[in-house]
């Protein structure tokens, strides 16, 4: 846990948060759209490092559930549901529903080959999603997907559409993502997980049932997921095949990866990092992607435990 | 990026679709096509051959793995390079045949040089960091690609004297369709046996066997790690060669081709030659059928016989027990 002792990782938490929350104050308006996807990002990989960080089940199909959620949000939200928590709801419970026989199917195996096979069963969903053109109206995807109204917001005379409310909007849900996943890690069920992960023959002769906590930890990824999946779909007003892509659940593993696995706070810096390189740069550098694949290669040679890894040592 | 594997072609003045080309995860338009029955035995030509192209990748990626413990994401960008060596090359001599021997020996290069200087270092990190490393190079590899050759979609010719049709048990075939299978079936009939009865075919299943027996016995082991890999992606690039005038060319066909050997793989059993030449002939025919009972799907039914293969086999059905 970065970086110390308890007291001064809450301090770290608070004024990061804060840092966070001032920017629809200063930023200049594309920066706070930017920060936007970013914090939508790092929910999704926040979800990741409780699959690939604690229960050392390395994903490559993750953002299969992101997909799902962002569907099932604009369709709903398409169909005239308006309310904020619906919304949200129906992405998280798509997200776990959509994980729970995929979870169930690829962790009958283990290592490379469950890697191997959440990439082949994200890469049908995603094809699912190209193919099934009367649901999903194919590669010209779902769009103009309003967003929610929220009575508060309204007595100020301010609205969701607008970019400080939404980047807001986000943040909040962040933040309760992070003391979710937080309190779950700490939790007896999150020092299980870690125990299956470091030795999972013994927490079996334990009497751990090890798949059914696996199965659990998937299924509560692919809800987080799906709650991500919700805010994409909302803040971009559309949904295409391309979030279900195998490339969004890679560089969900760069940001794990960049800001250090096993922290939580490690994928939030590393999903900033991420969307920075691919949405800042690219707005000033052409060729962002060979940037991201360089910095991700030179990071997995010479800082294996990420940022956050260079913090924990300093 | 939907529907670019799809080419349309004059044949025997009927507009005829040149299936061996498809991607299956790019079978949008294939509602829009008349499938008719005659065509079937023309279909499972071009499934076997394009399952074929499959299989030298998933060789390559199967047999690297087996020995160095390595899956290798960037196999595509082998392929990619192959293709765009071709199209370069194609370009300046019009020789297709010259490409073909000059695309291997590019890619065996580019394989040696990043076995030398990067994968090296990996071998006793876990799986994840090797997987996450290779991701990295096929984001590199790509954007690489599309800025020497732009984001548009290249093609070359069939070489001449393979562009035409041929007629054969009442159906129509390209003759180049023709020649992607037996290029397939003598290379993949090369590999077998020489992974058989070779020597070096010995000295890679005794590395595959055991690693630090084999090593032991005074095989040089970095030596044939470097040249697995160097033939690997040379395997890979010859792939990318032979499907240049099939498919189109463009940035981004790396990981469609990457996701199905990675599915032939799975199903043939990781380390396994053999089993690689089986996951590709049951990928090609479980196109084949898929695409022409629920022509949307097809994509789905590849996914589900590799689901199924694991749940009964979860190491492939040649694959090792562990």
């Amino acid at each position: 846990m970065i970086p110390g002792r308890f007291p001064s990782r809450l301090v770290f938490l608070v004024c990061l948060a804060l840092a966070l929350s001032s920017i629809p104050l200063w930023a200049p308006r594309f920066w706070i759209y930017i920060a936007t996807q970013a914090l939508i990002f790092a929910i999704f990989a926040m979800s990741l490092d409780l699959l690939v960080g604690y229960a050392g089940l390395p994903s490559l199909g993750h953002a299969a559930f992101y997909g799902v959620g962002a569907y099932a949000c604009a369709l709903l939200a398409i169909g005239h549901v308006d309310g904020l928590l619906p919304l949200l709801l129906v992405g998280a419970v798509a997200g776990g529903l959509a994980a729970l026989p995929i979870g169930a199917l690829s962790l009958r195996t283990s290592g490379i080959y469950f890697l191997m096979l959440t990439l082949a069963f994200g890469q049908m969903l995603w094809g699912l999603a190209v193919n099934w053109t009367s649901l999903t109206r194919g590669t010209d995807g779902l769009i103009g997907i309003p967003r929610p109204t929220l009575p508060g917001l309204d007595a100020f005379n301010m609205s969701l559409y607008e970019r400080g409310p939404f980047f807001v909007l986000c943040l909040l849900v962040a933040i309760a993502v992070f003391v979710f996943l937080e309190s779950l890690a700490r939790s007896p069920f999150g020092k299980t997980l870690e125990g299956i992960r470091e030795n999972d023959r013994r927490m079996r002769a334990l009497g751990f049932p090890i798949f059914r906590y696996r199965l659990v930890a998937f299924v509560v990824a692919g809800t987080v997921a799906g709650i991500s999946g919700s805010l994409a779909a909302m803040s971009n007003g559309f949904a295409t095949p391309d979030l279900l892509y195998w490339t969004v659940s890679g560089l969900g593993l760069i940001a794990v990866v960049v800001g250090g696995s096993r922290s939580l706070v490690g994928p939030l810096l590393g999903a900033f990092v991420v969307l920075f390189a691919q949405l800042g740069l690219s707005t000033y550098v052409d060729r962002w992607e060979l940037v991201l694949g360089a910095l991700f290669i030179v990071f997995v040679l010479f800082l294996p435990r990420g940022l956050v890894g260079l913090v924990r040592r300093a | 990026m939907i529907s670019r594997g799809w080419r349309t072609r004059h044949v025997g003045g009927a507009k005829t679709l040149v299936t061996a080309g498809i991607n299956p995860a790019f079978t949008v338009t294939l509602g829009k096509v008349h499938v008719v029955i005659g065509n079937t035995l023309q279909l499972i030509v071009n499934g076997l051959a394009f399952g074929g192209l499959v299989f030298l990748l998933a060789a390559g990626l199967s047999i690297i793995f087996g020995l160095m413990d390595v899956l290798n994401l960037a196999h595509g960008s082998f392929y990619m390079i192959g293709a765009y060596t071709a199209y370069t090359v194609v370009m300046a001599t019009h020789n297709f045949w010259l490409a073909l021997l000059a695309a291997p020996v590019v890619l065996a290069l580019i394989g040696a040089l990043l076995e030398l200087v990067f994968f090296r270092r990996l071998y006793r990190h876990g799986h994840l960091t090797q997987v996450l490393m290779t991701f990295g190079f096929t984001l590199v590899f790509v954007d690489l690609i599309r800025s020497r050759f732009g984001p548009t979609t290249r093609s070359i010719p069939p070489p001449p004297g393979l562009d035409g049709a041929v007629n054969f048990l009442g159906a129509t075939f390209s003759s180049y369709s023709l020649f992607v299978l037996g290029m397939a079936i003598v290379i993949g009939a090369l590999l077998v046996a020489g992974w058989r009865v070779s020597r070096l075919g010995m000295v890679l299943r005794a590395g595959v066997a055991d690693k630090e027996m084999a090593g032991l016995l005074g095989i040089d082991l970095p030596r044939v790690f470097t040249l697995t890999f160097a033939f690997g992606a040379a395997l890979a690039g010859l792939a990318g060669v032979i499907a240049a005038p099939e498919f189109a060319i463009y940035p981004g066909m790396d990981a469609n081709v990457l996701i199905l050997a990675l599915v032939v793989v799975v199903i043939g059993g990781l380390g396994s030659i053999e089993g690689a030449l089986l996951g590709a002939a049951v990928i090609g025919l479980g196109y084949v059928v898929g695409s022409t009972i629920f022509p949307q799907f097809a994509i789905g039914l590849i996914f589900a016989v590799m689901a199924a293969v694991l749940v009964v086999r979860p190491s492939g059905l040649l694959g090792r027990r562990s």
